[in-house]
């Protein structure tokens, strides 16, 4: 068995992170997906904060994560919610659908 | 008191009448600006008995006008025989036409309007004639001007009617440029624009040299050269005559003050009241000569042939600016004047009496509709004839005294141009005899050719039309028998006292009363000769007119076109004028400073922000990776630059 160290929290965190980038580009569907790709960009900013805390011995990095959960958690209902009025008014929550800001 | 009064109750009138008017309404316009003229022209009956009779001239400061270093010019009125002579002709015509209008005009919309016009003229034409300087002169020159642009464009829904004020306008300034520019050179010559300093000074600066256009000329020449420009823009005098004709666009009463009795004569009046610097001038009193002579006979062939009953009345008030100049020109400047005199009476008189005419035929002018209606209107009948008979100098009306006189003076003076003008001012004496009659003969009788909707239309015009007729026909009639003496005869220099310089050498006018018996003669005959074949060609054989005008086609037209100056100068300044204006118009301002300013400017904007909203794709994983990039990008510069 090998020690789990702060790189592998880093890997994880950093694999987490491309996965939400991608989540955002490369879905083509829903405005939901986009949504949950930016709380995995935000959990993998968490994972790094906290690994980092307990590698340098400081809280404060943890308590920068209690923030991020809350910050991600208001993102979520107010991103939901506009998703709702979005669907109520216009009948598609399609990526592809939502382009009324064109130039 | 009497002098401030004479000169300032037509402006007050005038204020009272324009800036009240929708109060006053027209009958207290009429009675404010009549009132007004009324007293100036009481005052200034009392301003010629003690100035010009009793031989007391005066001048009456106001106040200091500017004073810019050296330059300094003061508000005074001047009162010598000169003036006192127009300010006679001025108040009791403008009287005259005042009351006149009062019938003409009732219904008119605008009659306050209209008197606050006439009173204004009035008040700049006192302002001219009593000046004390070249700048006060310049005031009133301009002024009226303004005032003869105002009231021949005073029916402004008139196409026509704006068109000739614009145009009376614009030839006006051609002589006003020349007109300044001698007014800038005798500042510079002299160093001031007092008259009396001025005329005190020329004999000093008889021989000086001026720089004019690259070349040095004799300066007095040079000065009144371009002073006279200014005279022959507004006497409407060869060349600068053009606008004279077309102002008979205004309403007759206006034609009848501004445009024959006064305001046209002010040329003349400019001209005697720089003799002290013309007479140093030897070549501008030539080219005043040559160019008054040229016009008298120019404007009354162009008379001959005009259908329009108050155009041939215009020509005919050109053909006498004409005479007056060329009496000017042979240093006779007293006969100038008095023709300008007894003119103003029997020229007014004339006007009124067509507008009475224009009036009883219900606004017909064409003298080819006339015809026949001399039973109808007895009065005016008499009045035109007074009118004619004083124009074409038939003996003992005002106009055989003071035509014989300018045509006398241009023979005594015994030079190549003072025969040129005395046998082309014969030759257009006999012109005038004949165009008056013909207009007496096509008006009044033969048979009616208006239709018979106007001919039972015709009456005869109200008092207030008729009253002024008789005053000026008095005028008509006596005011050469009355004045011969004074202005030109035997107290002549008594009663011109310092107002006129002769210089020693020119004797036209005095050699004038001395000439052979056939020079006094010649006039009046061919004055008569010119009644008889109008008779003969409008009466007796009424065939005969047509018949020529047939045969010599192109004489006619050239002369019914007035010599095609109007077409000249259309296709000289006119038309250039107006390509370059649309040059500069589309082109220049269109495309070139619009296209590059404002118009430029907003497309480039607009353009840029189409090319660059492109970018907007509305999708929000695009705006996300255009953050991340973001992102990205400032990492990678902090890293490698800043802290690297």
């Amino acid at each position: 068995m090998f020690e789990i160290g702060l790189s592998h929290y880093l890997s994880v965190a950093a694999i987490l992170f491309t996965l939400g980038i991608f989540g955002i580009f490369l879905n083509r569907k829903n405005v939901i997906i986009i949504l949950m790709s930016v709380e995995l960009i935000l959990l993998a900013v968490n994972i790094n904060l906290v690994a980092f805390s307990v590698f340098l011995q400081d809280l404060t990095g943890q308590v920068f994560a209690m923030l991020v959960l809350t910050v991600a958690a208001a993102e979520a209902a107010i991103g939901l919610a506009i998703i709702v009025v979005y669907f109520r008014n216009r009948g598609s929550i399609a990526v592809e659908d939502i382009n009324l800001m064109k130039g | 008191m009497t002098y401030l009064l004479c000169i300032f109750m037509p402006l007050t009138g005038a204020a009272i009448a324009g800036l009240f008017g929708p109060w006053l309404k027209d009958r207290g316009a009429q009675v404010v600006t009549c009132g007004g003229m009324l007293i100036s022209a009481g005052a200034g009956l009392i301003i010629f008995r003690d100035v010009a009779l009793n031989h007391q001239p005066i001048t009456v400061p106001i106040f200091t006008w500017m004073v810019s270093g050296g330059f300094e010019v003061d508000w005074a009125l001047r009162f010598d025989a000169l003036t006192a002579v127009m300010i006679v002709v001025v108040t009791v015509v403008s009287c005259a036409v005042h009351f006149y209008s009062i019938g003409y005009m009732h219904h008119d919309p605008s009659v306050p309007r209209f008197f606050a016009y006439l009173s204004l003229f009035t008040f700049f034409m006192l302002m001219l004639v009593t000046s004390d300087n070249f700048l006060q002169l310049f005031f009133g020159w301009e002024g009226v001007g303004l005032a003869s642009y105002l009231l021949i464009g005073f029916w402004y829904e008139k196409p026509s009617a704006n068109a000739a004020a614009i145009k009376a306008f614009l030839v006006n300034r051609v002589g006003d440029f020349g007109f300044a520019l001698g007014i800038l050179g005798t500042f510079l010559l002299f160093g001031t624009v007092e008259f009396d300093a001025v005329f005190g000074a020329v004999s000093g600066k008889a021989s000086a040299q001026m720089e004019f256009l690259g070349g040095q000329y004799h300066a007095m020449t040079v000065l009144c050269l371009l002073l006279f420009v200014g005279a022959m823009g507004k006497s409407a005098q060869l060349g600068l005559h053009t606008w004279l004709p077309d102002a008979m666009e205004g309403p007759t009463p206006v034609s009848a003050l501004i445009h024959a009795a006064t305001m046209v004569t002010a040329g003349v009046f400019m001209v005697a009241r720089l003799s002290p610097m013309f007479e140093y001038s030897p070549i501008a009193l030539d080219v005043v000569c040559i160019v008054g002579a040229s016009t008298a006979f120019f404007a009354a062939t162009v008379g001959l042939c005009q259908n329009d009953i108050k155009r041939v009345i215009a020509f005919s008030t050109c053909s006498q600016l004409g005479y007056m100049f060329f009496a000017c020109g042979v240093s006779a400047y007293a006969a100038g004047i008095f023709h300008l005199f007894t003119h103003a009476f029997f020229k007014a008189l004339l006007f009124l009496g067509a507008g009475s005419v224009i009036h009883a035929m219900s606004s017909e002018q064409d003298m080819r509709n006339m015809g026949g209606i001399w039973k109808h209107i007895k009065f005016t009948y008499a009045m035109m004839w007074i009118g004619s008979l004083a124009l074409a100098g038939v003996p003992f009306f005002a106009g055989y005294y003071s035509k014989d006189i300018v045509l006398e003076s241009a023979f005594a003076a015994n030079s190549g141009v003072g025969l040129y003008a005395f046998w082309l001012g014969i030759a257009a004496a006999l012109m005038t005899a004949f165009y008056s009659w013909r207009l007496l003969f096509l008006t009044f009788h033969g048979e009616p050719r208006a239709d018979e909707k106007t001919m039972a239309h015709v009456h005869e015009s109200p008092k207030s039309m008729t009253i002024p007729l008789l005053v000026l026909a008095t005028g008509a009639v006596f005011a050469g028998y009355v004045g011969y003496d004074n202005f030109v005869g035997g107290s002549m220099k008594e009663f011109w006292g310092n107002a006129i310089f002769v210089a020693p050498g020119h004797t036209a006018l005095s050699d004038a009363h001395h000439v052979p018996g056939w020079v006094v003669h010649l006039p009046v005959i061919v004055g008569l000769v010119g009644i008889g074949l109008a008779y003969y060609f409008y009466i007796v054989r009424t065939d005969i007119p047509g018949a020529i005008a047939a045969r010599a086609g192109w004489l006619y037209r050239f002369v019914y076109n007035k010599w095609y100056f109007d077409e000249l100068y259309d296709a000289l300044f006119v038309r250039p004028a107006k390509y370059l204006g649309h040059a500069f118009w589309k082109d220049g301002d269109g495309r070139l400073i619009d296209g590059l300013g404002p118009d430029g400017v907003a497309a480039a904007a607009r353009y840029l922000a189409q090319r660059s909203s492109r970018l907007q794709s509305g999708y929000v994983y695009h705006y996300a990776f255009a953050m991340l990039i973001g992102v990205a990008g400032l990492v990678t510069f902090y890293l490698f630059v800043r802290a690297g």
